[in-house]
Protein backbone atom coordinates (compact mmCIF):
# COMPACT_ATOMS: atom_id res chain seq x y z
CA UNK A 1 0.00 0.00 0.00
CA UNK A 2 1.34 3.41 -0.95
CA UNK A 3 0.04 6.61 0.59
CA UNK A 4 1.27 9.97 -0.61
CA UNK A 5 0.39 13.58 0.17
CA UNK A 6 1.88 16.91 -0.90
CA UNK A 7 1.55 20.46 0.34
CA UNK A 8 3.29 23.85 -0.05
CA UNK A 9 4.83 25.43 3.03
CA UNK A 10 5.57 29.16 3.10
CA UNK A 11 9.13 28.84 4.34
CA UNK A 12 12.56 28.22 2.79
CA UNK A 13 13.53 24.65 2.03
CA UNK A 14 16.39 24.68 4.58
CA UNK A 15 14.04 25.60 7.38
CA UNK A 16 11.63 22.79 6.48
CA UNK A 17 14.54 20.39 6.22
CA UNK A 18 15.87 21.32 9.66
CA UNK A 19 12.44 20.64 11.08
CA UNK A 20 11.84 17.23 9.53
CA UNK A 21 15.42 16.04 10.07
CA UNK A 22 15.11 16.57 13.81
CA UNK A 23 13.74 13.37 15.44
CA UNK A 24 12.59 15.33 18.51
CA UNK A 25 9.87 16.97 16.40
CA UNK A 26 8.14 13.83 15.20
CA UNK A 27 5.85 13.31 18.15
CA UNK A 28 4.89 16.99 17.88
CA UNK A 29 3.81 17.19 14.27
CA UNK A 30 3.42 13.64 12.97
CA UNK A 31 -0.23 12.71 13.43
CA UNK A 32 -0.77 9.28 14.99
CA UNK A 33 2.88 8.89 16.00
CA UNK A 34 3.08 7.85 19.63
CA UNK A 35 6.78 7.14 19.72
CA UNK A 36 9.84 8.26 17.75
CA UNK A 37 12.92 7.42 19.81
CA UNK A 38 16.50 7.54 18.65
CA UNK A 39 18.02 4.08 18.79
CA UNK A 40 21.80 4.09 18.99
CA UNK A 41 24.28 6.96 19.01
CA UNK A 42 23.48 8.62 15.73
CA UNK A 43 20.66 11.10 16.09
CA UNK A 44 20.23 12.18 12.47
CA UNK A 45 21.61 11.50 9.02
CA UNK A 46 22.13 8.36 7.01
CA UNK A 47 22.26 5.27 9.20
CA UNK A 48 20.34 6.85 12.10
CA UNK A 49 17.82 4.46 13.58
CA UNK A 50 14.52 5.24 15.21
CA UNK A 51 12.02 3.12 17.10
CA UNK A 52 8.67 4.43 15.95
CA UNK A 53 5.01 3.63 16.46
CA UNK A 54 1.90 4.97 14.79
CA UNK A 55 -1.59 4.38 16.13
CA UNK A 56 -3.68 2.75 13.43
CA UNK A 57 -7.03 1.38 14.51
CA UNK A 58 -6.64 -0.60 17.73
CA UNK A 59 -2.89 -1.01 17.60
CA UNK A 60 0.30 0.99 17.71
CA UNK A 61 2.12 -0.25 14.65
CA UNK A 62 5.69 0.35 13.55
CA UNK A 63 9.06 -0.95 14.59
CA UNK A 64 12.69 -0.08 14.09
CA UNK A 65 13.49 2.02 11.01
CA UNK A 66 16.79 3.18 9.55
CA UNK A 67 17.49 6.27 7.47
CA UNK A 68 18.85 5.04 4.15
CA UNK A 69 18.89 8.31 2.23
CA UNK A 70 19.75 11.71 3.65
CA UNK A 71 20.27 14.14 0.80
CA UNK A 72 20.22 17.55 2.45
CA UNK A 73 18.01 19.58 1.95
CA UNK A 74 15.92 17.53 -0.47
CA UNK A 75 15.31 13.86 0.23
CA UNK A 76 15.19 11.73 3.32
CA UNK A 77 14.08 8.10 3.22
CA UNK A 78 13.90 5.33 5.77
CA UNK A 79 13.19 1.68 5.62
CA UNK A 80 12.11 -0.81 8.26
CA UNK A 81 14.57 -3.04 10.05
CA UNK A 82 12.06 -4.67 12.43
CA UNK A 83 8.28 -4.59 12.58
CA UNK A 84 5.90 -3.75 9.78
CA UNK A 85 7.57 -3.58 6.34
CA UNK A 86 7.62 0.10 5.46
CA UNK A 87 9.45 2.76 3.54
CA UNK A 88 8.97 6.46 4.23
CA UNK A 89 10.21 9.38 2.16
CA UNK A 90 10.27 13.15 2.47
CA UNK A 91 10.81 15.15 -0.75
CA UNK A 92 11.37 18.86 -0.42
CA UNK A 93 11.50 21.03 -3.51
CA UNK A 94 11.77 24.80 -3.90
CA UNK A 95 8.43 26.24 -4.96
CA UNK A 96 9.26 29.86 -5.65
CA UNK A 97 11.05 32.25 -3.30
CA UNK A 98 10.71 31.19 0.35
CA UNK A 99 8.22 28.50 -0.52
CA UNK A 100 8.73 24.74 -0.38
CA UNK A 101 6.78 21.89 -1.83
CA UNK A 102 6.72 19.09 0.75
CA UNK A 103 5.80 15.57 -0.27
CA UNK A 104 5.56 12.62 2.12
CA UNK A 105 5.18 9.08 0.89
CA UNK A 106 4.70 5.96 2.98
CA UNK A 107 4.74 2.51 1.47
CA UNK A 108 3.88 -0.37 3.76
CA UNK A 109 2.94 -3.98 3.54
CA UNK A 110 1.32 -6.11 6.22
CA UNK A 111 2.34 -9.78 6.33
CA UNK A 112 -0.12 -12.65 6.16
CA UNK A 113 -1.27 -13.10 2.54
CA UNK A 114 -4.93 -12.31 1.96
CA UNK A 115 -5.55 -11.04 5.49
CA UNK A 116 -2.48 -8.84 5.19
CA UNK A 117 -3.75 -7.41 1.89
CA UNK A 118 -7.18 -6.81 3.39
CA UNK A 119 -5.74 -5.08 6.43
CA UNK A 120 -3.62 -2.88 4.13
CA UNK A 121 -6.79 -1.78 2.34
CA UNK A 122 -8.69 -1.16 5.56
CA UNK A 123 -5.87 0.74 7.22
CA UNK A 124 -5.14 2.96 4.20
CA UNK A 125 -7.83 5.60 4.95
CA UNK A 126 -6.53 5.93 8.53
CA UNK A 127 -2.91 6.23 7.40
CA UNK A 128 -3.90 8.66 4.64
CA UNK A 129 -5.75 10.80 7.16
CA UNK A 130 -2.73 10.74 9.52
CA UNK A 131 -0.40 11.84 6.75
CA UNK A 132 -2.68 14.62 5.56
CA UNK A 133 -2.94 15.86 9.12
CA UNK A 134 0.83 15.55 9.50
CA UNK A 135 1.53 17.83 6.55
CA UNK A 136 -0.98 20.36 7.82
CA UNK A 137 0.65 20.27 11.26
CA UNK A 138 4.07 20.65 9.67
CA UNK A 139 2.93 23.68 7.68
CA UNK A 140 1.37 25.30 10.74
CA UNK A 141 4.39 24.69 12.99
CA UNK A 142 6.97 25.85 10.47
CA UNK A 143 5.03 28.87 9.26
CA UNK A 144 4.30 30.02 12.79
CA UNK A 145 7.98 29.58 13.73
CA UNK A 146 8.99 31.38 10.55
CA UNK A 147 6.61 34.24 11.22
CA UNK A 148 7.79 34.47 14.82
CA UNK A 149 11.42 34.60 13.66
CA UNK A 150 10.61 37.35 11.18
CA UNK A 151 8.71 39.34 13.83
CA UNK A 152 11.65 39.12 16.23
CA UNK A 153 14.03 40.24 13.50
CA UNK A 154 11.83 43.27 12.86
CA UNK A 155 11.38 44.24 16.50
CA UNK A 156 15.00 43.86 17.64
CA UNK A 157 16.43 47.04 15.96
CA UNK A 158 13.41 49.03 17.12
CA UNK A 159 14.09 47.98 20.72
CA UNK A 160 17.74 48.94 20.35
CA UNK A 161 16.78 52.33 19.00
CA UNK A 162 14.31 52.80 21.84
CA UNK A 163 17.01 51.92 24.39
CA UNK A 164 19.42 54.43 22.87
CA UNK A 165 16.78 57.13 22.98
CA UNK B 1 -12.57 -16.71 17.81
CA UNK B 2 -11.08 -19.28 20.08
CA UNK B 3 -9.17 -17.95 23.00
CA UNK B 4 -6.15 -18.92 24.92
CA UNK B 5 -7.17 -17.73 28.33
CA UNK B 6 -10.23 -19.84 28.12
CA UNK B 7 -8.25 -22.85 29.13
CA UNK B 8 -8.57 -22.56 32.78
CA UNK B 9 -12.20 -21.63 32.42
CA UNK B 10 -13.43 -24.77 30.88
CA UNK B 11 -11.45 -26.85 33.21
CA UNK B 12 -11.44 -26.67 36.88
CA UNK B 13 -10.75 -24.78 39.96
CA UNK B 14 -8.56 -27.02 41.95
CA UNK B 15 -8.39 -26.99 45.69
CA UNK B 16 -4.80 -25.90 45.47
CA UNK B 17 -5.66 -23.02 43.22
CA UNK B 18 -8.51 -21.98 45.52
CA UNK B 19 -5.91 -21.74 48.18
CA UNK B 20 -3.81 -19.54 45.99
CA UNK B 21 -1.18 -21.95 44.84
CA UNK B 22 -1.43 -21.37 41.12
CA UNK B 23 -0.33 -18.27 39.26
CA UNK B 24 -3.03 -18.80 36.71
CA UNK B 25 -5.70 -20.50 38.69
CA UNK B 26 -3.93 -23.78 38.17
CA UNK B 27 -2.51 -26.14 40.70
CA UNK B 28 1.22 -26.71 40.89
CA UNK B 29 0.51 -30.42 40.75
CA UNK B 30 -0.45 -30.00 37.15
CA UNK B 31 2.94 -28.75 36.13
CA UNK B 32 3.99 -30.00 32.74
CA UNK B 33 0.80 -31.90 32.14
CA UNK B 34 0.87 -33.56 35.52
CA UNK B 35 -2.81 -34.39 35.46
CA UNK B 36 -2.04 -38.02 34.89
CA UNK B 37 -3.04 -39.24 38.28
CA UNK B 38 -4.89 -42.53 38.43
CA UNK B 39 -8.58 -42.01 39.08
CA UNK B 40 -9.78 -43.17 42.44
CA UNK B 41 -12.58 -45.34 41.10
CA UNK B 42 -12.56 -46.91 37.69
CA UNK B 43 -15.66 -46.32 35.64
CA UNK B 44 -16.66 -45.39 32.16
CA UNK B 45 -16.51 -41.69 32.95
CA UNK B 46 -13.16 -42.08 34.70
CA UNK B 47 -11.69 -44.04 31.83
CA UNK B 48 -12.93 -41.43 29.33
CA UNK B 49 -11.49 -38.67 31.44
CA UNK B 50 -8.18 -40.46 31.74
CA UNK B 51 -8.05 -41.01 27.99
CA UNK B 52 -8.74 -37.34 27.42
CA UNK B 53 -6.08 -36.23 29.84
CA UNK B 54 -3.55 -38.52 28.19
CA UNK B 55 -4.14 -36.73 24.92
CA UNK B 56 -3.10 -33.42 26.40
CA UNK B 57 0.20 -32.45 24.87
CA UNK B 58 2.87 -30.70 26.83
CA UNK B 59 3.14 -27.12 25.68
CA UNK B 60 6.62 -25.78 26.03
CA UNK B 61 8.26 -22.44 25.46
CA UNK B 62 10.01 -23.46 22.27
CA UNK B 63 6.73 -23.77 20.41
CA UNK B 64 6.33 -19.99 20.22
CA UNK B 65 6.87 -18.93 16.62
CA UNK B 66 7.48 -15.19 16.02
CA UNK B 67 7.02 -15.51 12.24
CA UNK B 68 3.67 -17.20 12.72
CA UNK B 69 2.58 -14.48 15.16
CA UNK B 70 3.67 -11.80 12.69
CA UNK B 71 1.53 -13.33 9.97
CA UNK B 72 -1.51 -13.50 12.24
CA UNK B 73 -1.32 -9.88 13.36
CA UNK B 74 -3.30 -8.43 10.43
CA UNK B 75 -6.22 -10.77 11.20
CA UNK B 76 -6.10 -9.89 14.89
CA UNK B 77 -5.82 -6.21 14.02
CA UNK B 78 -9.01 -6.33 11.92
CA UNK B 79 -10.87 -8.23 14.62
CA UNK B 80 -9.75 -5.84 17.34
CA UNK B 81 -10.18 -2.64 15.33
CA UNK B 82 -13.48 -3.24 13.58
CA UNK B 83 -15.34 -5.87 15.60
CA UNK B 84 -14.35 -5.00 19.16
CA UNK B 85 -13.33 -1.35 18.49
CA UNK B 86 -10.59 -2.06 20.98
CA UNK B 87 -8.55 0.53 22.77
CA UNK B 88 -5.34 -0.32 24.62
CA UNK B 89 -3.71 2.25 26.86
CA UNK B 90 -0.60 2.46 28.98
CA UNK B 91 1.64 -0.04 27.20
CA UNK B 92 4.56 2.26 28.03
CA UNK B 93 4.08 1.14 31.65
CA UNK B 94 5.49 -2.26 30.78
CA UNK B 95 9.26 -2.24 31.39
CA UNK B 96 10.99 -2.07 27.99
CA UNK B 97 13.01 -5.22 28.62
CA UNK B 98 13.55 -7.97 31.12
CA UNK B 99 11.12 -10.40 32.69
CA UNK B 100 7.81 -9.08 33.90
CA UNK B 101 4.65 -10.66 35.27
CA UNK B 102 1.54 -9.23 33.63
CA UNK B 103 -1.50 -9.91 35.78
CA UNK B 104 -4.92 -9.49 34.24
CA UNK B 105 -8.59 -9.72 35.06
CA UNK B 106 -10.31 -12.19 32.82
CA UNK B 107 -13.62 -11.93 31.00
CA UNK B 108 -15.68 -13.38 28.19
CA UNK B 109 -16.14 -17.06 29.00
CA UNK B 110 -14.24 -19.42 26.75
CA UNK B 111 -13.96 -16.72 24.11
CA UNK B 112 -11.89 -14.09 25.83
CA UNK B 113 -11.53 -11.09 23.54
CA UNK B 114 -9.41 -9.17 26.02
CA UNK B 115 -6.60 -11.69 25.56
CA UNK B 116 -6.76 -11.36 21.77
CA UNK B 117 -6.69 -7.60 21.99
CA UNK B 118 -3.82 -7.53 24.45
CA UNK B 119 -1.76 -10.05 22.49
CA UNK B 120 -2.10 -7.91 19.38
CA UNK B 121 -1.22 -4.75 21.28
CA UNK B 122 1.83 -6.27 22.98
CA UNK B 123 3.23 -7.76 19.79
CA UNK B 124 2.80 -4.63 17.70
CA UNK B 125 4.14 -2.37 20.45
CA UNK B 126 7.22 -4.35 21.39
CA UNK B 127 7.60 -6.41 18.23
CA UNK B 128 7.23 -10.15 17.87
CA UNK B 129 10.90 -10.48 18.73
CA UNK B 130 10.18 -9.82 22.41
CA UNK B 131 9.30 -13.05 24.14
CA UNK B 132 5.76 -13.02 25.43
CA UNK B 133 4.04 -16.03 26.95
CA UNK B 134 0.58 -16.59 28.33
CA UNK B 135 -0.40 -19.28 30.80
CA UNK B 136 -3.46 -21.31 29.91
CA UNK B 137 -4.90 -24.60 31.03
CA UNK B 138 -3.39 -27.38 28.99
CA UNK B 139 -6.83 -28.81 28.17
CA UNK B 140 -7.44 -25.74 26.04
CA UNK B 141 -4.15 -26.29 24.27
CA UNK B 142 -5.30 -29.83 23.54
CA UNK B 143 -8.63 -28.80 22.03
CA UNK B 144 -8.90 -29.40 18.28
CA UNK B 145 -8.09 -26.23 16.39
CA UNK B 146 -6.58 -24.50 19.37
CA UNK B 147 -3.16 -26.09 19.20
CA UNK B 148 -2.07 -23.08 17.13
CA UNK B 149 -2.31 -21.02 20.31
CA UNK B 150 0.96 -22.64 21.33
CA UNK B 151 2.63 -20.81 18.45
CA UNK B 152 1.46 -17.55 20.01
CA UNK B 153 3.38 -18.40 23.16
CA UNK B 154 0.48 -19.88 25.09
CA UNK B 155 1.88 -22.49 27.43
CA UNK B 156 0.35 -24.88 29.93
CA UNK B 157 -0.41 -23.25 33.27
CA UNK B 158 2.22 -24.77 35.50
CA UNK B 159 4.82 -23.50 37.89
CA UNK B 160 7.49 -25.10 35.76
CA UNK B 161 6.47 -23.16 32.66
CA UNK B 162 5.95 -19.94 34.59
CA UNK B 163 9.46 -20.19 36.04
CA UNK B 164 10.99 -21.11 32.70
CA UNK B 165 9.28 -18.20 30.96
CA UNK B 166 10.46 -15.65 33.50
CA UNK B 167 13.94 -17.17 33.64
CA UNK B 168 14.17 -16.69 29.88
CA UNK B 169 13.58 -12.96 30.37
CA UNK B 170 10.11 -13.04 28.86
CA UNK B 171 6.97 -11.15 29.68
CA UNK B 172 4.43 -13.57 31.14
CA UNK B 173 0.68 -12.97 31.20
CA UNK B 174 -1.35 -14.73 33.86
CA UNK B 175 -4.98 -14.58 34.86
CA UNK B 176 -5.14 -15.51 38.54
CA UNK B 177 -8.94 -15.60 38.46
CA UNK B 178 -8.92 -18.26 35.74
CA UNK B 179 -12.14 -20.16 35.16
CA UNK B 180 -13.64 -18.82 38.37
CA UNK B 181 -13.47 -15.22 37.17
CA UNK B 182 -14.05 -15.63 33.47
CA UNK B 183 -17.46 -17.27 33.96
CA UNK B 184 -18.72 -14.82 36.58
CA UNK B 185 -22.32 -13.71 36.07
CA UNK B 186 -22.95 -10.56 34.10
CA UNK B 187 -24.06 -8.61 37.16
CA UNK B 188 -20.51 -9.03 38.48
CA UNK B 189 -19.01 -7.93 35.15
CA UNK B 190 -17.12 -4.99 36.64
CA UNK B 191 -15.66 -6.88 39.55
CA UNK B 192 -12.12 -8.25 39.83
CA UNK B 193 -12.63 -11.59 41.55
CA UNK B 194 -9.82 -14.10 41.78
CA UNK B 195 -11.43 -16.32 44.37
CA UNK B 196 -8.58 -15.74 46.84
CA UNK B 197 -5.80 -16.92 44.53
CA UNK B 198 -2.43 -15.42 45.33
CA UNK B 199 0.01 -17.75 43.59
CA UNK B 200 1.01 -14.99 41.20
CA UNK B 201 2.42 -12.92 44.09
CA UNK B 202 4.58 -15.81 45.26
CA UNK B 203 5.78 -16.31 41.70
CA UNK B 204 6.74 -12.63 41.34
CA UNK B 205 8.53 -12.66 44.69
CA UNK B 206 10.38 -15.85 43.92
CA UNK B 207 11.54 -14.65 40.52
CA UNK B 208 12.12 -11.04 41.69
CA UNK B 209 10.09 -9.59 38.84
CA UNK B 210 7.72 -6.63 38.83
CA UNK B 211 3.97 -7.14 38.62
CA UNK B 212 2.22 -5.11 35.95
CA UNK B 213 -1.57 -5.09 36.33
CA UNK B 214 -3.59 -5.22 33.11
CA UNK B 215 -7.22 -4.18 33.47
CA UNK B 216 -9.77 -4.95 30.78
CA UNK B 217 -13.44 -4.13 30.42
CA UNK B 218 -16.06 -5.19 27.90
CA UNK B 219 -15.31 -8.90 27.67
CA UNK B 220 -18.11 -9.85 30.03
CA UNK B 221 -20.61 -8.13 27.72
CA UNK B 222 -19.85 -10.47 24.83
CA UNK B 223 -22.43 -12.94 26.12
CA UNK B 224 -25.06 -13.07 28.85
CA UNK B 225 -23.32 -15.00 31.59
CA UNK B 226 -25.79 -16.31 34.13
CA UNK B 227 -23.92 -18.63 36.48
CA UNK B 228 -20.62 -20.40 36.99
CA UNK B 229 -22.61 -23.59 37.51
CA UNK B 230 -20.42 -24.87 40.32
CA UNK B 231 -23.27 -26.90 41.85
CA UNK B 232 -24.16 -28.41 38.49
CA UNK B 233 -20.55 -29.47 37.95
CA UNK B 234 -20.53 -31.16 41.35
CA UNK B 235 -23.90 -32.80 40.76
CA UNK B 236 -22.72 -34.34 37.50
CA UNK B 237 -19.48 -35.45 39.10
CA UNK B 238 -17.40 -33.40 36.65
CA UNK B 239 -15.22 -32.11 39.41
CA UNK B 240 -14.17 -35.66 40.23
CA UNK B 241 -13.80 -37.03 36.70
CA UNK B 242 -12.68 -34.12 34.56
CA UNK B 243 -11.77 -31.76 37.37
CA UNK B 244 -14.28 -29.31 36.00
CA UNK B 245 -15.25 -27.21 38.98
CA UNK B 246 -17.43 -24.95 36.90
CA UNK B 247 -20.04 -25.70 34.28
CA UNK B 248 -20.97 -22.21 33.17
CA UNK B 249 -24.46 -21.34 32.04
CA UNK B 250 -25.03 -18.45 29.68
CA UNK B 251 -27.19 -17.16 26.85
CA UNK B 252 -24.98 -17.07 23.79
CA UNK B 253 -25.01 -17.08 20.00
CA UNK B 254 -25.68 -19.50 18.29
CA UNK B 255 -26.74 -21.87 21.05
CA UNK B 256 -29.28 -19.87 22.98
CA UNK B 257 -28.95 -21.50 26.37
CA UNK B 258 -25.29 -22.45 26.50
CA UNK B 259 -24.25 -24.95 29.16
CA UNK B 260 -20.55 -25.55 29.57
CA UNK B 261 -19.42 -23.31 26.71
CA UNK B 262 -17.30 -26.25 25.57
CA UNK B 263 -17.79 -25.43 21.89
CA UNK B 264 -17.38 -21.75 22.50
CA UNK B 265 -19.79 -19.17 21.17
CA UNK B 266 -19.92 -16.15 18.90
CA UNK B 267 -18.99 -13.19 21.08
CA UNK B 268 -21.13 -10.09 20.81
CA UNK B 269 -19.20 -7.10 19.43
CA UNK B 270 -18.69 -5.32 22.72
CA UNK B 271 -16.17 -2.51 22.86
CA UNK B 272 -13.05 -3.72 24.65
CA UNK B 273 -10.84 -1.34 26.57
CA UNK B 274 -7.59 -2.48 28.14
CA UNK B 275 -5.40 -0.36 30.37
CA UNK B 276 -1.95 -1.27 31.63
CA UNK B 277 -1.08 0.15 35.04
CA UNK B 278 2.38 1.17 36.29
CA UNK B 279 4.63 -1.68 37.43
CA UNK B 280 4.73 -2.71 41.08
CA UNK B 281 8.24 -3.49 42.33
CA UNK B 282 7.43 -5.68 45.30
CA UNK B 283 10.56 -5.46 47.48
CA UNK B 284 10.91 -1.72 46.88
CA UNK B 285 7.32 -1.04 47.74
CA UNK B 286 6.60 -3.64 50.43
CA UNK B 287 10.02 -4.16 52.01
CA UNK B 288 12.46 -7.11 52.03
CA UNK B 289 9.97 -9.59 53.52
CA UNK B 290 6.65 -8.61 52.06
CA UNK B 291 3.35 -10.10 53.06
CA UNK B 292 1.72 -11.98 50.19
CA UNK B 293 -1.82 -11.11 51.26
CA UNK B 294 -0.98 -7.44 51.59
CA UNK B 295 0.46 -7.36 48.08
CA UNK B 296 -2.55 -9.22 46.74
CA UNK B 297 -4.91 -6.76 48.42
CA UNK B 298 -2.92 -3.88 46.94
CA UNK B 299 -2.97 -5.33 43.40
CA UNK B 300 -6.70 -6.08 43.63
CA UNK B 301 -7.45 -2.59 44.93
CA UNK B 302 -5.43 -0.96 42.14
CA UNK B 303 -7.15 -3.06 39.51
CA UNK B 304 -10.63 -2.66 40.94
CA UNK B 305 -10.12 1.12 41.12
CA UNK B 306 -9.10 1.25 37.46
CA UNK B 307 -11.94 -1.09 36.47
CA UNK B 308 -14.41 1.22 38.23
CA UNK B 309 -12.95 4.17 36.30
CA UNK B 310 -13.24 2.33 33.01
CA UNK B 311 -16.81 1.30 33.88
CA UNK B 312 -17.70 4.92 34.62
CA UNK B 313 -16.42 5.87 31.14
CA UNK B 314 -18.84 3.47 29.47
CA UNK B 315 -22.20 4.92 28.57
CA UNK B 316 -23.84 1.87 27.07
CA UNK B 317 -23.35 -1.89 27.28
CA UNK B 318 -21.74 -3.30 24.10
CA UNK B 319 -21.35 0.13 22.49
CA UNK B 320 -19.04 1.37 25.20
Amino acid sequence: MRVERELVVNAPRERVWDYIANPDNYTLFFSGITRWDVEGRKKRGGGARYRMLMRVGSAEVGGLVEVVEFDEPGDMAWTSVLGVDQRGRWRLRAHGPNRTSVMFRLSYHAPGGLLGWLSDQLSAPMVRSNIQQTLENLKRHIESEHAEGARRARTRPTKRRAAKA
Amino acid sequence: MPERGSTQHTTRRSTASRNGSGANGASPHEAGGGQRRAPRRRGLKDAAAEALVKRIPRADLDERDPDYIREQLPGLWMLASFYFRAEVRGLHNIPADGPVLLVGNHSGGNMTPDTTVFTLAFNTYFGVERRFYQLAHNLVLAMPGLSRLRKFGTVAASHENAHKALDSGAALLVYPGGDYEVHRPIWDANKVDWGGRTGYVRLALEKEVPIVPVVAIGGQETSIFLSRGERLARLLGLDRTLRLKVLPISLAIPWGLNVGDILGHVPLPAKITVEVLPPIYLREQFGPNPDVDEINRHVLAEMQGKLDELAAERRWPLIG
